[in-house]
């Protein structure tokens, strides 16, 4: 027996466990029962059509993908300073500063919308998809922070210094050098912090007011067992939309590696 | 350019400052006002500005929260302890024995569900363990059952499974990382000076590894008991863990200055028990420096 | 070993030159860190410079302020004449060769050698040309359309080497320029670099750690410890006449013996060496001691003296002795011998180095035997 074949066979048994939920989404999305149980029925793609269709979830499809374009964006801007900072600069303070801008990535999400939501009605702020946004925004910083780090990193100081030498300013060497070098960190940071927008429930749950995000929508909906399918179709989407985001972000990510011609350390955390 | 000591914190200190005051505005500030309020009094629908230690006694004297902040407690201990337990070997697996060109597409695998919305993933639970749903249905429809199994949901196993599925990729990166550090011609080291197979990852490879295992147990353990939506879902909401008590004395009962108290007194006693058990672990976490 | 010139053929090249770098009392702070504690260097136009030193001696800070990309906390740096307080190092006439060699890597051959072409004002094709001009200058002729990525170690430095001279600068910096290279394309790559500086004759300021491609490449050298310059010569003044132990050790190989100091007089110092007996140092070769050195001692080359076979008897000196350890490098043996009456003044025994070529005829020692060394009083440096 190959060595690790009883690890290689766990593994392969783990995937299946990881995978199995998500591979009944599309069994069932096309299934033309209305109940979500076995033997299925009949091939049918109503579900979807019936998905189309859905006004409000048009909304929330609107407001998803308002919410999650821009907090990628604010992300990824915020990300770029606070990686270009830990990973060129000394200054004082610089662990507890990083500490307090990586915090979200373990702070449980509740507590990060009740005492913002909190904050929020105190002074009167009307819940929208702003505030959603503000909230998104800051969890995706660390995140976007984490691979625009990786990425800062590869980069050999000499390089910024090289275009100095050669007649170059800040800002032209910065943008003629280092933009550059790590573009494919800034893409795969903002496809990342799309996705994690898209899908999050919690914020959006209680930060949206009376605006439906995607996810929002499908809570609400998970109480009519009549609309459990079109919520599997929806499911489908989502989990295939996420699927070629990571995909393509992690291309860029190893672009990135390549082009800057470090070694594939592996994986985005 | 000028690189002096001092220009180079200005600089730094002007970089950092736009995602740190994002990071105060909406995180700390908010965090610090819940913490203020866990001292003042509730006045029905206003809070009166009046320094109370009262709410942290109501708190600790109530029944209820110890209860759920026990459960809180039980259902994310055993979560930790089930997802550790089962990704330490695809961890291992993941670092010894595949490839390392294969290396990244498994991780990628792996961090894919991860990714995924996590309100799906707990709903498609609900769907596979419910009274009409596909576990039933389908051994009923296997013949393997007449009546619908009533026990596979809305109860606290249910929870811990949903939740293991949940964070199971969390567990395997943080061991992975740590396995990847260890310097093989140590494990050989220790075949040579006579260990069996065994007794070398008992001896070496396990206390190395232990820095990643202390990881992924905090990495699991802390966002699990603040997790909201299982015991919403799986739970049937009527299975309530510390989250769902926060939310209802916040938003349900308004009472502000009590929900703060929770809040705060929640994750007091998660930052104490991490605490102890990074402590517990310092003699491997000691081994990563 | 130098494969120029004698130091004559170097006075009459650079003997009419004018300064091209002046640092006055230049000092450099970390923090605490005393990293440059006031250096004094000339460095003259058309001259092939280096810095040489052990890591964290201040050489590559030295080579930074000059380029510009540490400020200096006090002191006076000169670039032909021009003072550069303040100037940035876009400004400055010195372009840099850094140690990593910073290719663009997402940039092609051409777009690197032709990065600090962007603000010329030239037309595209003449810059196309002064960019296939460089090349070919190094070597690299046709290679502007590669991706940079794929580049060999050699072919990157230079790369880095005709991206630099391309802007004609007055200096040429280079930072550890073959650290990263291997043995063999390193010893080419030093002869290249000395070819290329006669070709564009401008000056080139090296910064290395090791001793041999300094001796190899230099006009002249600077040795640095711990932020000072301590001694500033030729390779062969250096190497022959170190001023001090520390140096002495640093360049190559240098057998010590304590000395006891007898007497002076005009023409040099009389000294009781154990196993060499009472010898007249020359006036020439009179250094100085460090302060941590037990007192004064005399030095030699392992090259200096030479073995002779126990019956031999030739040269001024002679000292009988027993070989404790012989090591054969194939061109050369290293015999370590225990010199007859070296026990020295405290009684230690000192074996010294002996390095002989292994030419046709000459058979290795054994460990063991007898055998007698042939030395001369020029070849012994005081170290006082």
């Amino acid at each position: 027996m190959k060595p690790g074949a009883g690890l290689r066979a766990y593994a392969l048994l783990y995937l299946l466990f990881l995978y199995a939920p998500i591979l009944l989404l599309p069994v069932f999305a096309f299934n033309s029962g209305t109940i979500i149980a076995f033997p299925l029925k009949g091939f049918t793609t109503q579900w979807f059509t019936q998905m189309f269709e859905n006004a409000s979830l048009r909304q929330a499809l609107g407001n998803s993908l308002t919410i999650a374009v821009s907090s990628s964006i604010f992300a990824t801007c915020l990300g770029i300073f606070a990686a270009r900072a830990s990973t060129r600069f000394d200054f004082p303070g610089k662990g507890p500063v990083m500490g307090l801008i990586m915090l979200p990535l373990v702070l449980p999400e509740i507590i990060v919308s009740i005492s913002l939501l909190v904050v929020l009605l105190s002074l009167g702020v009307q819940l929208t998809v702003l505030t959603v946004i503000l909230g998104h925004t800051l969890i995706c910083m660390p995140y976007a922070t984490v691979i625009l780090s990786t990425a800062f990193n590869s980069l050999d100081r000499s390089l910024e210094e090289a275009a100095y030498d050669l007649g170059e300013t800040r800002w032209s060497a910065f943008r003629l050098v280092i933009l550059p070098l790590v573009m494919p960190g800034i893409i795969s940071s903002l496809l990342m912090s799309f996705t994690i927008s898209l899908d999050e429930f919690i914020i959006a749950f209680f930060l949206a007011g009376n605006e439906p995000t995607l996810p929002t929508y499908i809570y609400s909906q998970l109480r009519f067992p009549k609309q459990i399918p079109m919520i599997m179709a929806l499911g489908t989407m989502l989990v295939v939309l996420s699927v070629i985001l990571l995909t393509v972000a992690e291309y860029f990510r190893r672009r990135g590696i390549a082009k800057t011609g470090a070694t594939d350390s592996g994986g985005f955390l | 350019m000028a690189t002096g000591n001092q220009t180079q914190d200005r600089q730094g200190l002007t970089l950092i400052a736009p995602p740190f005051l994002y990071a105060v505005l909406v995180m700390a500030a908010p965090l610090l006002t819940i913490v203020a309020y866990s001292f003042l009094k509730d006045g029905y629908l206003t809070v009166i500005r009046e320094f109370t230690l009262e709410n942290y006694r109501a708190v600790w004297a109530d029944p209820i929260f110890h209860k759920i902040m026990l459960r809180s407690l039980g259902v994310a201990g055993l979560v930790t302890l089930v997802t550790v337990a089962l990704a330490f070997p695809v961890a291992y697996f993941l670092s010894f024995v595949v490839d390392p060109r294969k290396k990244s597409m498994w991780l990628f695998l792996i961090t894919i569900p991860f990714w995924t919305s996590y309100l799906i993933r707990v709903f498609l639970w609900k769907v596979i363990l419910g009274y009409n749903g596909v576990v039933n249905s389908g051994l009923k429809s296997l013949g393997i059952i007449e009546q619908p199994l009533s026990f596979l949901l809305y109860n606290v196993n249910s929870m811990v499974m949903t939740l293991a599925h949940a964070y199971a990729p969390f567990a395997i990166l943080p061991i992975y990382i740590a396995l990847e550090k260890i310097d093989r011609s140590l494990l050989e080291a220790g075949r040579d000076l006579g260990e069996s197979r065994a007794m070398t990852f008992w001896r070496v490879t396990l206390p190395l590894a232990m820095p990643g295992v202390v990881a992924a147990s905090l990495i699991v353990f802390i966002p699990t008991i603040g997790d909201y939506v299982t015991p919403a879902l799986i739970g049937g909401g009527k299975i309530p863990m510390i989250a769902n008590m926060i939310q209802s004395q916040m938003l349900d009962q308004d009472n502000r200055p009590m929900g703060s108290a929770l809040a705060v007194t929640a994750m007091l006693i998660v930052a104490a028990i991490s605490l102890i058990f990074m402590a517990m672990n310092r003699r491997f976490l000691k081994v990563r420096q | 070993m130098s494969t120029q010139s004698s130091a004559a053929a170097y006075r009459a090249r650079t003997a009419t030159a004018k300064p091209m770098i002046e640092c006055r009392d230049v000092q450099k702070y970390y923090g605490d860190y005393h990293a440059l504690r006031g250096i004094d260097l000339t460095i003259r136009s058309g001259e092939f410079f280096s810095l040489l030193g052990p890591s964290g001696c201040g050489k590559t800070t030295l080579l930074r302020t000059i380029a510009g990309f540490e400020d200096i906390s006090s002191g006076v740096v000169l670039i032909d004449g021009q003072d550069m307080q303040g100037v940035p190092a876009k400004r400055r006439p010195t372009n840099m060769v850094f140690q990593s060699y910073a290719i663009f890597p997402h940039l092609t051959v051409a777009e690197n050698v032709g990065f600090g072409l962007r603000r010329d004002p030239r037309s595209k094709a003449e810059k196309a040309a002064a960019v296939e001009e460089a090349l070919a200058m190094v070597g690299l002729k046709g290679y502007g359309n590669r991706a940079s990525h794929a580049l060999s170690g050699g072919q990157r430095q230079r790369v880095a080497l005709a991206r630099a001279l391309i802007l004609k600068p007055k200096v040429l910096l280079l930072d550890e320029p073959l650290s990263a290279l291997d043995r063999k394309m390193r010893e080419q790559m030093q002869v290249e670099l000395i070819k290329l500086q006669r070709q564009v004759g401008i000056t080139f300021v090296l910064v290395t750690h090791d001793q041999e491609e300094a001796l190899v490449m230099s006009d002249r050298i600077a040795v640095m410890f711990e932020g000072q310059i301590a001694q500033l010569d030729g390779p062969e003044a250096l190497y022959a006449h170190p001023t001090s132990r520390r140096v002495a050790n640093f360049i190559g190989v240098m057998n010590f013996l304590p000395a006891r100091i007898l007497g002076e007089s005009a023409t040099g110092v009389e000294v009781d060496v154990p196993g060499l007996g009472r010898v007249e140092i020359p006036a020439a070769n009179i250094s100085h001691a460090d302060p941590g050195d037990e007192g004064p001692s005399v030095g030699f080359r392992p090259e200096a003296v030479s073995l002779l076979g126990a019956h031999q008897q030739t040269g001024a000196r002679v000292t009988p002795g027993v070989i404790d350890e012989v090591v054969y490098y194939g061109d050369m043996t290293y015999y370590d011998v225990r010199l007859d009456g070296s026990a020295g003044f405290d009684g230690k025994a000192r074996p010294v180095r002996i390095a002989m070529r292994n030419v046709f005829g000459r058979e290795v020692q054994d460990v063991g035997t007898r055998a007698n060394v042939s030395w001369s009083p020029g070849s012994l440096v005081l170290f006082r």
